[in-house]
């Protein structure tokens, strides 16, 4: 018997902000964005009945998105309300927990929202993420063994994890680059997308190192925007006026602290057991994927992300994306709108606006086959991670 | 002009005595008193068995690179880049952030033995790390 959960629901509005350096609050950028899904959806705001919030990293460092949105937008009476922080995996929670609601008869159109406005007129991207490197005050007990050691903002744990891949597997700088690459060609037809100019492997080694192994280019950008899209009950979705993109599986997969004795988490992420759980519900597996939108705050966050789904054995992540196969053109597209590292920085929403214009069939000259798609999302470092199976067809 | 100082921890209650140890020329850890498995950072409750005894026992001061990083990114002031940023795995099983001293960036490999060494910053000292059977 089917999974209860295949297919129950569809993602029927989308909404986007621009991205970049667009200097609104939060709850403006939210708001636009909301309006632009509810009118997508072909719904009225009464219709909404459900909302769930997902702040960025504004929620943290001031001025992020609270569940006052809900009285910002005016919704009344909404059944289904929460603000939710698993880092990158929030926007595949949210649709997550927003599916649930709709199986158990506990909302009908719910809204799910994120929108951050980390980058300040005057200021770098860099600043936006710095973290302790500024807190003038002295940090307290054994956590600030940290800073201590010049261990900052999120670029280090990541150079951390790549460093070890490398050292375990023998991957390559080389490897890293092609993804960068692959992904900065499908941006160039992204017309939302902040970095639109081509670059090659030359570019990517001349950039300046950030921490090695990670150059500038393999890391994310920042940006300033908002993100909604509305999930619906399958059989209504239908008869809604976009082609409904139907949630046919979903996992999590939280591995724990990554400081403590045994713990693999630099090549080994939450996403396996994540997979597992997805896989089950959706009777799918890797093979018949026919693209991907993968979080990737890195380069290496793709690559090791690869492996734990089972498109290639654990390490062997480099070898398996050398050819290419990732870019345009490529046997497995994936992030085919430039993703966090060349489009826009909306967290686990980047991944997953990507999949939605995808599974309508409106990507336009990146269109890439969309039977089946994987959307994941990570957070923390490698800590969290979360992911949708998308499909246009019906379960 | 004096040099910018590096932000060095202040002690509290559940980090003194590895503090205090280190200011000895100890590597002072937190254990279990139940279970036995060591805490790290130092804290009320063991991750383990979520009991709240504890001893505070000297580790061997050995350990190998579990990874690295070189910064070159300026975040703070007091750190001249390019640096690495170390994690050392104890030979205890808990890994520690740190740097290594004594040694070139391009001579850091993953896997490389190394041994404790403390360095002093005014009222706090801290745990660095240098390849293994140098004198
Ligand atoms: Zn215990």
């Amino acid at each position: 018997m089917p999974h209860p959960l295949r297919g129950a629901a569809a993602i029927t509005g989308l909404g986007m902000t621009p991205m970049g350096r667009i200097y609104k609050s939060t709850s403006e950028l939210a708001a636009e964005a909301v309006a632009k899904a509810i009118t997508d959806a072909g719904l009225k705001k009464d219709d909404i009945d459900g909302l769930l919030i997902n702040a960025g990293i504004t929620g943290t460092t001031g001025g992020g998105l609270t569940l006052g949105l809900q009285n910002y937008l005016g919704l009344r009476n909404l059944r289904l309300l929460n603000h939710m922080n698993a880092a990158g995996s929030t926007a595949a929670q949210m649709v997550q927990y927003a599916t649930m609601a709709i199986h158990a008869d506990m909302a009908t159109h719910v809204v799910c929202v994120f929108a951050d406005a980390p980058l300040k007129e005057g200021t770098s991207a860099g600043a936006a993420y710095g973290g302790a490197a500024r807190n003038p005050q002295r940090p307290r007990g054994m956590a600030g063994l940290y800073a201590a050691a010049g261990y900052f903002g999120a670029n280090t744990p990541y150079a951390l994890a790549a460093r070890r891949h490398m050292a375990l597997y023998g991957t390559k700088q080389d490897h890293l680059g092609i993804i960068a690459v692959g992904q900065r060609q499908w941006a160039t037809m992204n017309p939302l997308a902040q970095m639109r100019e081509p670059i090659t492997l030359e570019d990517y080694h001349a950039s300046r190192w950030i921490i090695e192994p990670l150059h500038l280019l393999d890391c994310c950008l920042v940006s300033n925007g908002a993100v909604a899209v509305i999930v619906s009950p399958a059989e209504r979705a239908k008869d809604m006026p976009q082609p409904p993109v139907y949630i046919h599986g979903m996992g999590q997969g939280h591995p724990g602290d990554s400081g403590r004795a045994g713990s693999d988490w630099e090549t080994e992420t939450g996403a396996k057991f994540a997979a597992e759980t997805a896989y089950r519900m959706a009777g799918v597996g890797p093979a018949d994927f026919t693209q991907c939108q993968i979080y990737d705050c890195y380069t290496y966050t793709v690559l090791v992300t690869l492996e734990d789904y089972g498109f290639c054995k654990k390490g062997e992540g480099g070898p398996f994306v050398e050819d290419g196969k990732l870019g345009p053109g490529g046997s497995l597209p994936t992030n085919t709108g430039g993703g966090e590292l060349s489009a826009y920085y909306m967290w686990g929403m980047t991944p997953l606006s990507e999949a939605v214009i995808q599974g309508r069939g409106h990507g336009g000259e990146r269109q890439a086959k969309n039977d089946l798609i994987l959307v994941t999302g990570n957070g923390g470092s490698l800590s969290y991670h979360a992911c949708l199976i998308l499909s246009p067809h019906p379960a | 002009m004096s040099q910018p100082q590096i932000p060095v921890p202040e002690p509290d209650e559940a980090s003194r005595p590895f503090f205090d140890g280190a200011a000895e020329g100890r590597l002072m850890l937190m254990r279990c008193a139940d279970c036995r498995t060591w805490r790290l950072p130092s804290r009320q409750h063991c991750d383990a068995c979520l009991s709240d005894r504890f001893t505070w026992e000297a580790a061997s001061g050995r350990g190998t690179v579990r990874t690295f990083g070189i910064m070159h990114q300026r975040y703070h002031p007091a750190f001249q880049v390019p640096y690495n940023v170390t994690i050392v795995e104890l030979e205890e099983g808990p890994r520690l952030p740190t740097n290594l001293v004594d040694v070139a960036n391009d001579e850091i490999r993953v896997g490389m033995p190394v041994e404790v060494v403390f360095e002093r910053y005014d009222d706090v000292t801290l745990p660095r790390f240098r390849p293994a059977g140098r004198l």
